[in-house]
């Protein structure tokens, strides 16, 4: 039973071999179908993006496994062959995969680090395989807790804070200013591309009134009709900055639109309300020398470029913290993993019932000092004959499934049903999954001493 | 008791200030809650100080100044609670703990003055209660004001660090500031109406231009110039920030006024 991925994204195959590659969303569960069909193949899930195709499946053999993956990745797309895809594909196994599906959750071998995206991609994607019954407990268990450590990330650390595109750093300065978008107008004069995505962002973020200028009357009235707001003459926009806290500019002009001295007075006219301005433009369309103007807070597009690179660094220092959160998360999954392996729960297994026969036969022997050697050695006999008889059924169901797909859940069940994580099953609620198995009985013990059915049986048979 | 309370709320405020300013300074945001619990326990021990005082002492002798300079202090954390609570702009302790902690060691270093006016009636206990409450007002503007003027300092230069993310945005400070004038403006004109007619009914006369009395009406004049400027002629943001901290140093020589005054009456 290993973990494996299979896979492509951004950081090893140009966008012409993803393009193809890529399953869309109404046939993945066809395609997850075929995955599981492979032999060898137990579980499956496909995740499918712009920027990564990558299967995540549980098989029997590694090498037949990563083998098995390459052939369907091949044949999802008639027009490529295994060997135009071998070079860019990647392979990994055991911890790696694991690391490497926590790693892709929390964003941090995303293109953009820190975009959300990717989880819900990751949850949509276990979704069909969920529907689709080609996962198990094993990809259960890992991908739920892919979730869980992309949400911890995104709680504990700022990666994904920042803005890191220049649109939307226009709206982080814009906070920066006005505590409250709402009832603030914005003043759009042109209509260049990055300055329509930066008024939307505004408007998503609850700016309230939004006034457009541009050279062609026409096209701001269709402008205003398409973000709800009022069209403004281009010969009056400058009488009607001052009423327009964020003064958006963005012409072909070749020449200063706006300069300090029509800044100044519309800062004066706002009674020294601040404003804030973001040409877009180049070659800029507002005089640099509004810099001077108190009140006044101009950003140009080198600015919002340099923000938006200061926030990428941040993202990546934070990037750093979240690389050891996955090692954690990581670790703890491996545990439970080998928790799942059959030879050691076997050996936990037999440990756990010889140590409550070795107890019960101590406490019983102790009370029947007058028994004789060969009576002991018979009261030995029963008891060992009595616990391995109760054993020897799920002994030999769990060698027989472990090459099945519910192999993990029988030992599992096995890990529940006689505790073999460290607690007595008397106390251990049914429903704790056990994090952090262990494959010694400690407590055995004890908790053979607590239980009160095999204690009075032995009696009577002494008697 | 109360003693011991006292060195515990001083404890716990120097470790506050400690940490928030240690929180302004570094990206981690866990420190805001450590400072915050931090100083809310320094404020329920500041609390049991000067309800025991107000027991202890009987209500008809006036507070000393040391006493006067406790409530600032526990009047400056209150209000920091209270916008916390709000606003939840952690930044702000980084700069109120520190004056509130600057009053409170003042409290403890200065000595016990007795007043130079005889209690009659309890005006002089309005007196220093409602001219605290107006210095509280104006400090609040103060703190207010010296945020602007970073946060418009970085947003100028384009330095965008660590405290810059911080910083709440300038409207809100410019409101903050607004408000907290508005507030303390009324409060310190009752302080010197009955400052004076505490004066009035214990010297006979209302003024006598000490430089308590002289520093209070610059104090008032300063701000109601500045209250007027921001309502009639738009003397807001930056201006607003400015006026607003060279305010707070009249406030700051009133107070060192009444020390004087104090030192003066002992001498």
């Amino acid at each position: 039973m290993h973990l494996i991925v299979v896979g492509l994204s951004h950081k090893t195959a140009p966008v012409e071999i993803r393009e193809r590659l890529a399953v869309p969303e109404s046939r993945l569960g066809e395609a997850l179908t075929r995955l599981c069909s492979y032999s060898g193949v137990k579980e499956g899930i496909l995740l499918s993006t712009c920027n990564r195709v990558e299967v995540y499946s549980v098989v029997d053999d590694i090498d037949v496994g990563y083998g098995r993956i390459q052939e369907f990745l091949a044949d999802t797309h008639l027009s490529l062959s295994s060997e135009q895809l071998t070079p860019h594909l990647y392979w990994h196994t055991g911890d790696r995969a694991i690391g490497h599906l926590f790693r892709v959750a929390a964003s941090l071998d995303s293109m953009i680090i820190g975009e959300s995206q990717i989880l819900g991609q990751l949850k949509n994607a276990f979704e069909v395989a969920l529907a689709h019954k080609t996962t198990g407990v094993i990809m259960n268990k890992v991908v739920k807790k892919a979730i869980s450590v992309a949400k911890r990330v995104r709680t504990e650390t700022k990666i994904s804070e920042m803005a890191v595109s220049v649109s939307y750093a226009a709206v982080e300065l814009a906070k920066k200013i006005f505590s409250n978008l709402h009832e603030k107008t914005v003043l759009l004069v042109g209509a260049g591309e990055m300055a329509k995505l930066a008024a939307k962002h505004l408007i998503a973020h609850g700016v309230g009134h939004v006034r457009i200028t541009t050279r062609t009357p026409q096209h701001a009235v269709d402008l205003a009709a398409k973000f709800g707001g009022t069209a403004v003459p281009f010969d009056q926009f400058k009488d009607d900055m001052a009423s327009a806290d964020i003064v958006l500019v963005s012409t072909g002009a070749a020449h200063y639109l706006v300069g300090a001295e029509d800044v100044h007075r519309a800062v004066e006219e706002r009674m020294n309300r601040p404003m804030f301005l973001i040409d877009i433009s180049v070659p800029r369309n507002i005089d640099p020398a509004v810099r001077h103007v108190d009140n006044a807070f101009l950003f140009d597009i080198d600015d919002l470029k340099h923000r938006v690179e200061q926030n990428r660094a941040e993202r990546v220092q934070e990037a750093e913290k979240a690389e050891k959160m996955v090692l954690e998360e990581v670790t703890t999954m491996l545990d439970w993993m080998k928790s799942l392996e059959v030879t050691p729960t076997i050996v936990a297994l037999r440990n756990r019932v010889d140590d409550v026969k070795r107890a019960e036969v101590d406490k019983v022997l102790a009370r029947l000092s007058h028994l004789s050697p060969q009576d002991r050695e018979l009261v030995e006999g029963l008891a060992s004959s009595i616990v391995n008889k109760l054993i020897h059924r799920t002994m030999v169901t769990l060698k027989a499934e472990v090459n099945s797909s519910n192999g993990p859940a029988f030992v599992e069940a096995a890990h529940r049903f006689f505790a073999l994580d460290g607690q007595p099953p008397s106390v251990q609620p049914i429903e704790t999954y056990p994090e952090s198995p262990c494959c010694h009985t400690e407590n055995s013990v004890e908790s053979g001493a607590e239980d009160p059915a095999p204690e009075t049986s032995i009696h009577k048979q002494a008697r | 008791m109360a003693a011991v309370c006292f060195m515990i709320t001083l404890v716990l405020y120097i470790v506050a200030t400690v940490s928030f300013l240690s929180y302004s300074l570094r990206r981690s945001e866990a420190l805001s809650q450590v400072s915050l619990g931090l100083t809310a326990v320094g404020f329920a021990s500041h609390t049991f100080v000067l309800g025991a005082r107000m027991f202890a002492t009987s209500s008809a002798a006036p507070p000393s100044f040391s006493e006067a300079l406790s409530f600032f202090a526990w009047m400056i954390i209150l209000v920091l609670l209270v916008v916390e609570l709000r606003h939840r702009i952690h930044v702000l302790g980084s700069f109120m703990v520190p004056l509130a902690l600057v009053s409170l060691i003042s409290a403890a270093a200065l000595p016990e003055t007795e007043p130079t006016l005889q209690p009659v009636f309890k005006t002089l206990w309005f007196h220093v209660t409602l001219s605290m409450l107006g210095a509280v007002g104006f400090t609040v503007a103060f703190v207010a004001g010296v945020m602007y003027l970073i946060q418009d300092r970085f947003l100028k230069s384009k330095q965008f660090n660590v405290l810059y993310s911080k910083l709440p945005a300038l409207d809100f400070l410019d409101h903050l500031n607004q408000q907290s004038i508005v507030l303390g403006f009324p409060l310190l004109t009752l302080g010197i109406v009955t400052g004076a007619i505490s004066a009035q009914l214990a010297r006979g006369s209302y003024v006598s231009w000490n430089p308590e009395q002289t520093w209070a009406l610059v104090t008032w004049l300063f701000y109601f110039i500045v209250l007027l400027g921001r309502l009639t002629v738009g003397w807001r943001a930056k201006r607003a920030a400015y006026l607003t901290v060279i305010g707070f140093a009249c406030v700051i020589l009133t107070l060192v006024g009444v020390v004087l005054k104090g030192h003066n009456a002992l001498s």
